[in-house]
């Protein structure tokens, strides 16, 4: 951890003059393991800011730190239901070709007050920016629409977070940050962003990877039911059958 | 006490599953249905994704079945050969099921269809159960005595080739009668998660006109190997199949049959049928609602 801030720091130390804060990001867990107790996992994002001299720069505003959590991304065709003959049903749908499975955005600062529109869509600050590329084209009324809709559904299923002021900034050098993982995110590859920024440009970025990986028991479970489907019914089935036998053996015998 | 469930991907209470396993063991101990058609819906209502609650429930009526099997065995409750029948017809069902999943799967109106069929068939069974049995509770409150039922087969029946003896059963009808139930009934268990108990019990009454001593029994029978086919399509086709879950449904669902099964011997049997009528009529009613309700999901996502 030392050597590694050193060498972050060396080329800070070579030129100062002129050059940007740098970040030093880190995250608590690069792994996380799913086990049969798994309810979810929070995630501690936390680093320093390194300013050119070592010093806090007099005068200036002060920066703002934004944590992106996504998850990996997926396809997915959104559904939407209209009402036929008295009964809802699906009518129209659209088809993304890739949403992030899981996105949570913490900050320091309500998003809307730390950069304006056009940065949040370039670097997808907040939940309102996302940029989700529908595969088939529609109208941008309807494209909207099912954005909002598609955001409102994750949200409600706690997998798109906005969490305003969760960042801490301490003496403006260091910052930590809290995201929570709903235990119903999918396995793969987690990427955790930050940004550094002031005066509503992006000063510095960096990004730490995070592993979310089935292990033990439900890898094994997970596994067997991939790989040797038909074994894996015949075990489903002969323990539903072994179960209700068992059951009744001890009823008659209580009888 | 939580638990992460490997397939379906999230973690729940185990105590809630358990406990909702015990409640439709009850159910399946006492009637005889297997009550996927209760798990089913319960389970999504949970939070599980609609799939996997379709196939782990289909294991779990497997082993509710297997106890209640055994003792109406023991009873001489199970014709085996129109048991056999059955079987034979609901594998095939389930298979052609399993083609007609997979094509409103690809239509988008998967939903739909399943909510539409349990309302059309849960609201006319449910009808038809309720008004034989308060017909058969009032006329015991009159203080006449029961009516002789008049155990006839349906003529539509009655006109099908082929007619062999059913001795257990009572009957002398074509053995295409009771194959194009389980056909029906194969589909179903497929389609909706369910083991087609409900949709059985009545059918092989009013239709096929059973001996009633082996009514429970043998639709127990059919619905224990075609659940257990059902759940071998899904685990190879769907892989969704999610054991975890299945093993915390049947710890509950087991325990339940076997209170259910001692409980049913003790109440007359038109109490029991109306009572299954009206719990069948508000699982209806309730899905029923749901289709013509704005529902509180305008849009929803499904993986592509």
């Amino acid at each position: 951890m030392k050597r590694r801030l050193l060498l972050l720091m060396a080329p800070l130390l070579m030129a100062q003059s002129g050059a940007k804060p740098v970040l030093v990001p880190d995250v608590s867990q690069r792994n996380i393991e799913i086990v049969y107790s798994f309810t979810g996992a929070e995630l501690l994002l936390f680093g320093a800011i390194l300013y050119p001299g070592g010093r806090l720069p007099k005068g200036e505003a002060p920066t703002d730190i934004v944590v992106v959590v996504k998850g990996p991304t997926q396809s997915i065709l959104v559904r939407e239901k209209e009402k036929v003959a008295g009964i809802w049903v699906n009518a129209a749908r659209l088809r993304y070709r890739s949403a992030p499975s899981f996105y949570a955005v913490a900050s320091s600062r309500p998003i809307e007050r730390i950069v304006d529109e056009r940065t949040r869509a370039i670097y997808e600050l907040g939940l309102g920016s996302l940029q989700l590329s529908p595969a088939s084209s529609a109208t941008s009324d309807v494209e909207r629409r099912f954005q909002a809709g598609l955001v409102d559904l994750k949200r409600r299923a706690g997998l798109y977070v906005e969490a305003p002021g969760a960042v801490e900034i301490t003496d403006g050098v260091l910052y930590r940050g809290r995201v929570s993982i709903p235990a119903r995110v999918p396995v793969g590859r987690f990427t955790a962003e930050t940004f550094l920024i002031r005066d509503g440009r992006v000063l510095a970025a960096a990004v730490r990877d995070i592993d979310i990986r089935k292990s033990g028991f439900e890898r094994f479970v997970a596994r067997a039911a991939d790989r040797s489907s038909v074994l894996y019914g015949l075990v489903a089935v002969a323990l539903s059958v072994a179960l209700g036998w068992i059951a009744g053996q001890v009823a008659r015998r209580r009888a | 006490m939580d638990l992460y469930l490997p397939i379906a991907n999230l973690s729940v209470n185990a105590l809630v599953i358990v406990g909702l396993g015990l409640g439709v063991g009850l159910l399946s101990g006492m009637f005889g249905v297997g009550g996927g058609f209760l798990t089913t819906p319960l389970l999504i209502v949970y939070g599980i994704p609609p799939t996997v609650a379709a196939a782990s429930s289909a294991s779990q009526v497997t082993g509710a079945s297997v106890s209640g099997v055994f003792a109406h065995i023991r009873r001489g409750g199970v014709d085996f050969k129109m048991g056999g029948v059955l079987v034979a017809g609901g594998i095939i069902g389930s298979l052609f099921g399993a083609w007609l999943f997979r094509l409103l799967q690809e239509l988008g109106q998967i939903d739909t269809v399943i909510a539409v069929v349990y309302v059309v068939m849960l609201g006319s069974i449910g009808g038809m159960m309720a008004r034989e049995a308060s017909g058969a509770i009032l006329q015991r409150h009159r203080g006449l005595p029961p009516k002789p039922r008049k155990r006839r087969h349906h003529p539509l029946v009655a006109a099908l080739p082929l007619r062999t003896r059913f001795y257990a059963s009572g009957l002398y009808i074509s053995p295409l009668a009771p194959l194009l139930l389980g056909f029906a009934t194969g589909i179903l268990t497929i389609l909706l998660g369910i083991g087609g108990g409900f949709i059985l019990v009545p059918a092989m009454i009013y239709l096929l006109g059973m001996a009633t001593s082996v009514v429970v029994g043998t639709s127990l029978f059919q619905t224990l190997f075609v659940t257990a086919a059902a759940t071998m399509v899904h685990a190879t086709t769907t892989k969704a199949v999610d054991i975890v879950l299945a093993g915390l449904l049947l710890i509950g669902s087991v325990t339940g049959a076997q209170l259910g099964a001692r409980f049913a011997g003790r109440v007359r049997p038109e109490y029991l049928r109306l009572a299954l009528a009206i719990i069948v009529l508000l699982v209806g009613l309730r899905i029923f609602l749901g289709l013509v309700w704005r529902p509180e999901e305008i849009f929803s996502i499904e993986l592509a």
